[in-house]
């Protein structure tokens, strides 16, 4: 019997979830309208009829309130998974993230474990209207004590969250909402690599691009369409964003000699900044030109009709990798 | 009774009474300022199975308490402490209110819990460990019932209704852990200025829509920081409950007897699945917000003076010996034992120890962390660097 399913990307999700509360009575799930709705993305459809009221919990529209009493849960034993329903809808929660979730087994020296997990739908390109297409991972990045992750597949998207449920630290998953109906294989038997590590997609020669979540299939498009101009581009997945497998991106960065990092959060003061000094520091004699970042610009998320001008596509990135090919290494 | 005020005045001058509020709901009392015992319908029955051992623990905890309090802030102004945040003058509020639930249900305090903290065993060393900044902490959770201070206020209060939260699941499923009581409820403590922070808001709404074993202790000291209540709150801060759904008293919280008796039936009515209760403790800040504060700036002597005139051990004191349940012995130990205390809190609070940085990078988080392990790993080698430099340095020397 094979464990492989094809399946959309919400769909893993929904199987991981069904999964982890099937694993282990502690884990609850609780969140706005995941109950009878089945969540704004449908991601929790059918679980509060399969698992009760109790544990599949609809709760009061208050997210601080949300993520506050998951803490109270989880110091109590529970494994609670918060749906916020948008990456915008976050900011009431945040300091219930920060000064508390984050903070609370380091303050205790170690005695309080809170393994909460935020589900956190993010990203733009759906056409939605304000504060429904953020990018906030840097902002919970610069966070110690938080582990944040973004899946980029329906195989990473169900063993991330397992391995996110799991995990005795706070995780936020950063769910690329636009690839929710991404269909792709799920091999529920043999679990995908280490969620917290990068991962090298497709192997070149002539530039790293690294990225995650919902870019990832745009830049294996960019590398696809580089192919055709006779470059080869390896593409590496990231993945974890806390902790940052920064050696894998090096390695990479180190072989190709050149590396683009691209997000759809602001470049100004992202995690390709600190990917980029990082591999600075690991593998600048190796590189033929600076890390170059593609990402979106400094202003809050454009209306979506402007969306396509703000967010990194295939020839964003394919400009990108031509201009780290114009530096001229100096003598 | 409500007495309303209408168009009360809400400037700062610094000479007016700034602890009278516009509208007034008469708290609870069962004690006179005097010292008198009065007769209460209601809540005389919760006081009455009181033995003079148990009221003489109640006096002890709080006179325990006002010591600690001093010596700690003569430990601050000499250096010794980072801060201090005083609890002089709401021993009574305290101390009724923890001795009149459960040693097993979880209490979360705000940072100014000291006599509720001193009650459930943790030791004055322990207490002061954050504000001396050995550590954030100086006791483990699990070990008192008592969660750790919270700084960044009113979060502390959607943590108790999480913990609510699991009670009832625990029940439930029938899987009450074996160290709680099958009526276990949980304490949330809050001051009045944090009552204005929306954390509030959100947990007595997630209590009142779950029904939670939640007991809300708000102390009303009348200061939050420089800004009195009724900058906080136009109305009785008790009368906020009903909006809810939730039944609130108001209580003079600078008497143990009613502290005791209205948290026993609000309590044993949450133990009883009635839901979540709020007490409003009306007491008074003595001291200054922290030791970093300077009270004159916005409040008035005759205001202090007033309140002193509540205190809430000499009025307890003077009940205690008038009915002989203490005699003059009993306060001369206390008053010995103490000073003890206060000795011995000094040399351990002197040596308590700092933690290591390395321990900070350990609990960052539960599990390895690529970035925490590359930062300890750097940072022992950059200081091992010195003491090669300085062995060095001896050797050539």
């Amino acid at each position: 019997m094979s464990g492989i399913k094809e399946m959309v990307m919400a769909k893993a999700i929904t199987a991981a979830l069904r999964d982890e509360l099937a694993a282990d009575p502690k884990t609850l799930l609780i969140g706005e309208d995941i109950g009878a709705l089945g969540g704004v993305f449908r991601v929790t459809e059918g679980l509060q009829a399969e698992f009760g009221t109790h544990r599949v919990i609809d709760s009061p529209l208050a997210e601080s309130g949300i993520v506050g009493t998951s803490i109270g849960m989880a110091m109590r034993g529970y494994r609670p998974v918060v749906e916020i329903q948008f990456d915008g809808f976050v900011f009431p929660a945040f300091n219930q993230i920060t000064t508390q979730l984050a903070k609370m087994h380091s303050r205790t020296d170690g005695n309080v474990k809170v393994p909460v997990t935020i589900r956190l739908p993010y990203g733009g390109h759906i056409g939605s209207i304000e504060h429904h297409s953020e990018s906030p991972e840097a902002l919970f990045a610069h966070t110690a004590g938080l582990r944040i992750v973004a899946p980029s597949s329906p195989q990473d998207a169900y063993w991330m969250t397992r391995q996110a449920i799991v995990s005795d630290d706070p995780v936020i998953i950063l769910e690329p909402k636009r690839r929710y109906w991404l269909k792709g294989k799920v091999d529920m038997e043999n679990p995908a690599p280490d969620a917290f590590r990068a991962q090298v997609l497709r192997t070149g020669t002539d530039a790293t691009i690294a990225t995650y979540g919902p870019l990832v299939p745009v830049a294996l498009a960019a590398a696809e369409a580089a192919r055709a101009e006779g470059r080869s581009i390896e593409v590496v997945d990231i993945r974890s964003i806390s902790p940052l497998d920064d050696e894998t991106i090096a390695r990479s960065a180190a072989k190709t000699q050149r590396l683009i990092v691209a997000h759809e959060a602001p470049t100004f003061g992202g995690i390709g900044g600190e990917i980029a000094a990082r591999v600075a520091e690991r593998a600048h004699h190796r590189l033929l030109a600076p890390v170059l970042r593609v990402g979106g610009f400094h202003m809050p998320y454009p209306p979506s009709s402007q969306e396509h001008r703000y967010l990194p596509d295939i020839d964003r990135m394919l400009e990108a990798v031509d201009r780290s090919f114009s530096y001229q290494r100096s003598a | 009774m409500v007495v309303l005020t209408c168009g009360a005045s809400i400037s700062g001058a610094i000479g007016e009474d700034h602890t009278v509020q516009p509208e007034e709901v008469q708290p609870v009392q069962l004690l006179t300022p005097e010292g008198k015992l009065t007769e209460n319908e209601v809540y005389s029955p919760f006081i009455a199975g009181l033995s003079a051992e148990q009221l003489r623990e109640l006096y002890r905890y709080m006179a325990m308490e006002r010591r600690l309090d001093a010596e700690a802030t003569s430990l601050q102004r000499q250096g010794q402490l980072a801060l201090w945040a005083p609890a002089l003058g709401q021993e009574a509020a305290q101390v009724g209110t923890i001795a009149a639930i459960k040693s097993s249900d979880m209490v979360f305090p705000t940072y100014r819990e000291h006599a509720m903290a001193l009650y459930r065993g943790i030791s004055p060393e322990q207490l002061l460990t954050l504000f001396r900044a050995t550590r954030h902490t100086g006791w483990d959770p699990s070990e008192h019932n008592f969660h750790v201070y919270t700084l960044v206020l009113a979060a502390q209060t959607l943590h108790a209704a999480g913990w609510a939260m699991g009670i009832n699941q625990d029940r439930r499923t029938g899987s009450i852990p074996r160290d709680r009581a099958e009526d276990e409820i949980v304490v949330a403590c809050i001051g009045d200025g944090a009552t204005s922070q929306g954390d509030m808001h959100e947990s007595m709404v997630f209590a009142a829509s779950y029904e939670l074993p939640l007991l809300y202790f708000i102390q009303n000291n009348h200061w939050a920081i420089s800004v009195p209540t009724r900058t906080q709150s136009r109305g009785p801060l008790v009368n906020r409950a009903k909006g809810y759904g939730i039944e609130g008293v108001r209580v003079d919280g600078n008497d143990v007897l009613a502290s005791y008796a209205v948290a026993s039936r609000l309590s044993g009515d949450i133990r009883a699945g009635r839901g979540p209760k709020l007490i409003e403790s009306v007491t008074y800040r003595m001291g200054a917000h922290t030791t970093a504060d300077d009270p004159t700036k916005y409040r008035s002597s005759a205001e202090e003076q007033l309140w002193e005139g509540r205190d809430p051990i000499r009025r307890f004191r003077t009940w205690l010996s008038s009915e002989g349940h203490a005699d003059e012995s009993f306060f001369t130990d206390v008053d010995a034992e103490f000073k003890d205390l206060a000795a011995d809190m000094r040399k351990s609070v002197l040596a308590l120890e700092s933690i290591d940085l390395e321990r900070v990078f350990d609990t960052v988080y539960s599990e390895p962390h690529r970035q925490v392990e590359t930062e300890k790993a750097w940072l022992k080698d950059y200081e091992a660097g010195f003491a090669e430099e300085q062995t060095e340095a001896g050797t050539a020397r």
